[in-house]
This record gives C-alpha cells, structure tokens and sequence, in this order.
C-alpha cells in the first residue's frame, strides 16, 4: 500500500502569492493514499530538504510528491533527499505547480484549484512508481570537439591540458575560426594574430590533441560517455603526411580566385592555405575550382568537345610527390565520452538592407571586411584604401545595429561587439592617418563589460562624432556617398559626405547550425542559435547529456566571454571523463515476454536500434530492450500492439492514472 | 445567469521541447488561460492514442498534443510517428462523435515560451467557442 507524502513549496512568494497554499494542504491531505502532507517556505533548501527526509522516516512514507517548481530544474535535488531517507530516488515525482501555474495565471481561484488537480495528477502517478535502478556503464574517456576557432581552441586545450585525449575538428582546411580575420582586439588593442597563433600552434603540437581539419561531423550515435561518431575526411588531393608545406605549389598555382578569408578582396590559389599562419600548414585543392581536376572530370565523365587545359603544375612542382588526385572523402569513426560543439557564427549578410547599398557602392564595407583591410597580412598589407579608387578615405561613416535590434527584419537580438569593433576601428583609423574623421550613427553605445566604457571613451577622445539615430539612404554625389540620417539629440535630418561607409553588421548563427543541432539532438532558437541547459546555472551544457557548448554558437558574445566559455565547457568534460563509471539513467523501456507476440514491430520503430530478438525455450521469438542503448523515448510503447512493451517513469498505468485522476 | 462554460483541456506535453517551452512561458511570465492540465511525456512519440481517446472518454472538451517541431526531435524521428499516428486518429475521432477540432498538435520548441502561450489561449478560445461536448458520443 502506497503511502504517500506531500510537500507543497511556497518558492518565497513565487508560488505562494497566486496559489492558496494552506487550501492546497488541506486538499492534498484528502487525496487518497496521502497519509502526510505539508508546506514550506523553500522545499530545495537545506532545512526543506530535511523536513523531506525526517517526514519519509517519521511516517514510514514510501512515495512522495514534491509540488514545487518544474522538474527540469529540481527533480534531481528532491531525488536525492529522498535517497537520503534510505527510499527509492525514483519513488518521488515533482509537481510543477511554478511553471506551469503560479507564474502564468493571476487569478488566485483558478491557480489554487489547478494546483490542487495537478497534485493530484502526481498523486495518482507517484502511487504507480516502482523501484528503479541505475546501472554502471564504462566510460570513454576521449573529447570531441567540433570547431576550431577560439572557443574551440580553448576548450580542446583545457581538456587536454587536464591529461584526456582530445580530437578537434574544424570544417575549413586551417583552425583559427573568426578570431583569424581580425586585426586588433577590442579593449587592449591587441593584436588578433599575436595572441591566438601561439594557440593554435599548441593545438597543433600538443600530444593530447588530434587535430582534424576539413573534416565535417556525419553522424552521432550513442548516448554520455558512449558516443560514437562520423567525421567525414574531406578530400584534400594532397597528402599531408608527405608534404613540407614548402609553399611552391601555391606560388605556383595558375588558377586565381576570390580568398573566402580575405572576404573576397584578395585572391587565393585553387591549391591553397587559407592565411599564412594556417595550422596545420598543409594546402588543400579546392576541386571546384582546380583546373586538373576539372579536366579530370571532363574526361571521366566522356564529354564531347574541347577539353579543358590539362594543368597539374602542383603536381610536377611538389618535390616530395604529396599531389594525390585519387584521394576521396574519407568516413572515420571514433568513439568519445563527451562533445563540446563550438561551431561560432558568421557575420550578417546585409545585402537585405537596400537604403544601406551594400553590393551597389563599393565604397559601402562591413566591419569585418575593413578588419583584413587592416591586417598587415591582409589583401592590402594593411593599407586602409577605398575600394571604388584606391585612395586612402579621409571622412569615414560607420552604422551601427546592421541586422541587429530591427524588429522589422525579424532580428531582435543585439550581436553586443559591434559598439565595441566601432570603437576599435575608430580609434585604429585615426592612429593610421591623423586625418581621418569618423562618424557612428548610433541606436545606443553599449559598453558593457571591463574596461569596455573607458574604450569608448577613448574612441571619443580620438575625434570620432557619434550621432544618435539612424541612416534613412545611402547616395552616390560624385566620387563621395552622402549618407543621410537623423539625428535624434537634435531632431534634425542631417547629410554627412562619406569616402568609405563601414557597416557594423551583426552576428548570425553560423552555416549548418541546425543540421548540427539535429545531428546531436540538442536546440537551437528561433535565431539559430544553440539552447542551454539553464541561461543562468547551466550555461555551457545541454539538456542531452555529454554535450557541451562554448562561444558564439550560444548567441553573440565576444572573445573574452568566449573563451571563459571554452574552459567553462572543458571543465564539465573533464568533470564527466574523470570517473570511471556513469550511472544510467533507468527510465528505460521493457518488454513483457509473456505479452509479446513476436511481430518485431517496436525494432523497426525503436531510433536507436535497442531492441533485439530473443528465442525462448518453447521456440517463440520475443524482443528484448537492451538497457544500455535505449534511450527512453517510448515510441516502442505507443507501437505495441500488444501492450508487452512499457517505459519506465511513464508507463501505460501511470499516464491513464494522470488522466483518470482529472475525473476523479 | 448561467456559469461561462470553461473547457477542461488534457495537454501530452514533451519533456525536451514542448515541456520545456511551458516551463520559458512561466520564467517569462507569459500568461494564458488556466485551462490546461499537463502530462510530461519523454516524446510526442511515446502518447498512446489510447491516452488521449481515454481522456476524451472520461470528459475531456479538448486534448493537445504539443512536441519538437519536425527535424529537432530529441529521439531522431519520434515526432513524426507521432505526426502520422494523429492523422490518422483524427478520422477515428470524428467517428465516435468527437469535432476533429477538439484535438489539436502543435510544435513548441524549448524556446517558444510565447508560441505556448499563443497555442494554449487559442486552443481554450477555440474550445470555449465549440461549448460542451455533445451528448451521444461514442465515447
């Protein structure tokens, strides 16, 4: 016979100023099978949690129902106070009467009277609970960690530092991700390259790190601690065991197009390395784009006509022989503990902004690009010229929230660098040539992190103007832009002559953020960008165990939120890959042998091949869960015919109990 | 005067994004009608039509099923069982006596908090519109 008590929490006046709490008792402790129930102020606290435990021994209670907040956020805590009454964790079950009450509803009436039929739902379930036990799985105790720029970089060092074994795939031929365009960085006006290539190079050196370039994620199956995953090798035409990276192919290479790094404003060699400092220092064909390979395909493919020149200079150059035309894409798998995705964001496309005349003036630049003009190793050795005539600009306009803040263009979110990039630019302009005058148009300046306001500061000091409002159009007068805005402290429509307009374009999820996300069953929101565990508590986890996150990929942040991050992700890593043994969670499926007629219908189903047949001994055939596959979905459950199969937690009983307890 | 008629509504409510999208509608003090009453489930997948005949048999005016949207399943496919076992149950429904528009799936990501809220106020506006079930219904 269940007897069970419940627990109803105030959570302060969270709960407590919607709900009637003292009705809710009193309700509570009618409800069949309830032989003690009672309040407090703060059930997860300590002395909550104690009054938990001396309750279950006091009155010999053997299922309890803790009616508090949702159970994403304190299952785990009550589980364990009941444990330590020396019961079953999984005999407690939570009543989400916060959530899904308190905090959306304001009438006191209705509140009351919902929390008491949820408790009772739970009431009804909780009887139903049976002892469940974990089991000990081995873990492996390797990372992986999917993008190479600094996020990625951090993280893969930081665990490997601590003594595990890290693989680090990156999708472009060199890591180094965003951080690698950049000049200098905002607020130290450090530069970029210096500090993040001796990173790059430990990546490279460090015994504990396997480093994986070109190579995409296929595939991810398994669960924390067991994941077994698909990288695809991407075909490189060059083996880089054998090269030297001694740089003639590339000089060589005839074949001349747009450079991705230098966001088009320099040119690359179709056998190229992304940017000097590549790590690994290893080139790679693009096949799109190479003239061998495209006489290749011609003639594998028997096409009529004029063949295309058959060029291979990388090949006849390379003293070592590394050109390698059969070479294909290759599928590894390898298995891993855990997954850190650091997958970053790409700069906001603002062609969509017409007024702004991006594509339509050369003279209109996105920040970014401006970046490698910058650069010393950039596409103009860090001349800053205008792209229309070569000259240097001496009157420079910059915009702000270019696809950030505009509820219009469905983009709500602040991308929370660019008032600081501007601020760089401003002041790194002036310090290239005195003469230039900068002009931001502004919604806000948002400096918010240290040393952040002093920098803007700064970027005031060296002349720059700011203007608060915005830019209405963008026209060309002679070899001039004139940009037309407000300005809101003034109430005035005003014109500003620009040589150069530098648009501060903001932060978008990067390419293939959902197909990853769907690759490794964890969220994404309506932006792109990958969900948390918990905004506050939970910051670098997922709700899918075993994966973790760092850096842009979360929403836009900077570099030093970033690689705190990085080592934030690879301290819960290391957190999991130090033990030995990972408990399971037990709310797995079972099949009832007796009931099962042998249809194997729930293998079919089951998405993670968990379940397999069985011969018994008077010859019938009956599936079997096995337990440290399956993942609790239940889809095996609604499946069955039968009624064999079952979940544990939310079995067939339980759920009818919640539903019959409504008409109780 | 009689009492404004307010429809009991039984919502099958996925852990991973449904669930956790009511759960953003409350840390987002995003209200809407008290008329829902929750059961978690680990996947849309996993609700038995069974439950949900049941829950109408026993008095429901409307039952919402609410999972990942199709692509973000935490279990791979699970909600596109679900998406087809419900096209087929709605017919089933209209059979034993029941508005097709008593029953309702909805996708609700971790993140739509509001578009929750949105379903479970048009969901009781819509049911509160229909009125009570009719009587010599199948079920």
């Amino acid at each position: 016979m269940a007897r069970i008590g419940v627990f109803i929490c105030h959570c302060g006046t969270n709960i407590a100023g919607t709900v009637d709490i003292p009705t809710v008792v009193e309700a509570a402790q009618n409800m069949p099978m309830v032989v003690y129930a009672v309040d407090s102020k703060y059930n997860c606290s300590e002395p909550g949690q104690a009054a938990i435990r001396d309750a279950i021994l006091e009155n010999r209670l053997n299922r309890v129902v803790v009616a508090a907040c949702s159970p994403w956020m304190h299952e785990k805590t009550f589980r364990k106070a009941v444990a330590s009454a020396g019961l079953n964790p999984y005999l407690a079950e939570m009543a989400n009467i916060r959530e899904h009450n308190s905090w959306v509803h304001n009438d006191k009436q209705a509140a009351t009277d919902k929390a008491i039929e949820i408790i009772k739902m739970a009431v009804a379930k909780v009887s139903r609970h049976e002892e469940l036990f974990p089991k000990a799985l081995p873990i492996t105790k390797r990372a992986l960690v999917v993008g190479g720029g600094i996020a990625g970089i951090q993280t893969a060092l930081d665990i490997a530092n601590a003594g595990h074994p890290v693989v680090l795939a990156e999708r472009e031929p060199s890591i180094g991700g965003r951080m690698s365009q950049l000049d200098k960085t905002f607020p130290t006006l450090d530069c970029s390259s210096c500090i993040l290539t001796p990173k790059m190079v430990d990546v490279m050196q460090h015994p504990n790190i396997k480093l994986m370039t070109y190579t995409e994620l296929e595939q991810v199956e398994g669960f924390v601690g067991n994941f077994k995953v698909t990288l695809r090798q991407k075909a490189r035409k060059v083996d880089h065991a054998k090269c030297t990276a001694c740089g003639l192919c590339w000089q060589k290479c005839p074949e001349k197009v747009d450079s991705e790094f230098d966001l088009n404003l320099g040119k690359r060699t179709a056998i190229y390395i992304p940017f000097p400092q590549a790590v690994p220092p290893r080139p790679v064909i693009d096949t799109a784009n190479c003239r061998y390979q495209k006489y290749l395909d011609f003639t594998a493919e028997g096409r009529e006509g004029k063949a295309p020149p058959k060029c291979g200079i990388c090949e006849k150059i390379c003293p070592v022989g590394a050109i390698d035309w059969e070479e294909t894409d290759e599928l590894i798998t390898e298995e891993f503990g855990a997954i850190v995705a650091a997958t970053g964001y790409k700069p906001f496309e603002p062609g969509g902004y017409t007024e702004l005349g991006k594509g339509k003036f050369a003279d209109v630049i996105t920040g970014l690009e401006l970046e490698r003009m910058m650069s010393p190793a950039g596409p103009f050795n860090g001349e800053v010229k205008r792209p229309s005539n070569g000259e240097h600009p001496k009157e420079v306009v910059f915009i702000t929230c270019v696809g950030s803040r505009d509820k219009q263009r469905g983009r709500t979110y602040c991308s929370k660098v660019c008032c600081m990039y501007i601020a760089k630019h401003a002041i790194m302009l002036k310090s290239h040539d005195p003469e230039v005058n900068c002009y931001v148009f502004n919604m806000d300046v948002r400096t918010v992190s240290k040393d952040y306001e002093e920098f803007y500061e700064q970027a005031q000091l060296s002349g720059a103007t700011y203007i608060r409002g915005k830019v209405s159009k963008i026209r060309q007068e002679g070899d001039q832009l004139i940009v037309r805005g407000e300005d809101t402290l003034l109430g005035e429509i005003i014109e500003v002559p620009a040589d150069m307009v530098v648009l501060a374009v903001g932060m978008e999820h990067s390419e293939g953020a959902a197909e990853l996300a769907q690759k490794l069953h964890i969220s994404y929101d309506v932006n792109g960008f990958f969900v948390e565990a918990h905004p506050k508590l939970r910051p670098v986890e997922t709700r899918s165990d075993g994966i973790f996150l760092a850096g842009a990929c979360l929403g836009p942040r900077d570099i030093p939120e970033t690689v705190s991050q990085g080592s934030g992700a690879a301290a819960k890593v290391c957190g999991l890959l130090s033990q030995d043994f990972l408990t399971t969670d037990p709310l797995v499926s079972v099949i009832d042998k007796v009931k099962c007629a042998g249809c194997l219908l729930c293998q079919d189903i089951c998405p993670f091949s968990a379940i397999d047949s069985e011969t018994l001994r008077d010859g019938r055939t009956v599936s079997v869960v096995n337990e440290s596959i399956c993942k609790g979905c239940g889809l095996c459950v609604a499946a069955c015919r039968f009624g064999a199969a079952n979940l544990h937690g939310f079995t067939q009983e339980q759920l009818l109990a919640e539903v019959l307890a409504l008409w109780e | 005067m009689g009492v404004e008629f307010e429809p009991r509504i039984v919502g099958f409510l996925c852990n991973w994004c449904s669930y956790a999208g009511a759960d953003m509608a409350g840390t987002s003090r995003i209200s809407y009608p008290p008329n829902l009453r929750v059961i978690r489930v680990p996947c849309s997948g996993r609700v038995d039509p069974i439950l949900i005949v049941k829950s109408f048999q026993m008095g429901a005016d409307g039952v919402l099923v609410a999972g990942c949207h199709p692509g973000d399943c935490h279990y791979a496919e699970g909600n596109y069982y679900a998406r087809r076992r419900f096209a087929m149950l709605r017919p089933f429904l209209e059979y034993l006596g029941i508005e097709g528009d008593r029953f309702r799936v909805e996708w609700v990501s971790a993140s739509e908090g509001r578009k929750f809220s949105e379903v479970v106020s048009s969901f009781t506006n819509q049911l509160t519109e229909l009125g009570p079930r009719a009587t010599g219904a199948a079920v």
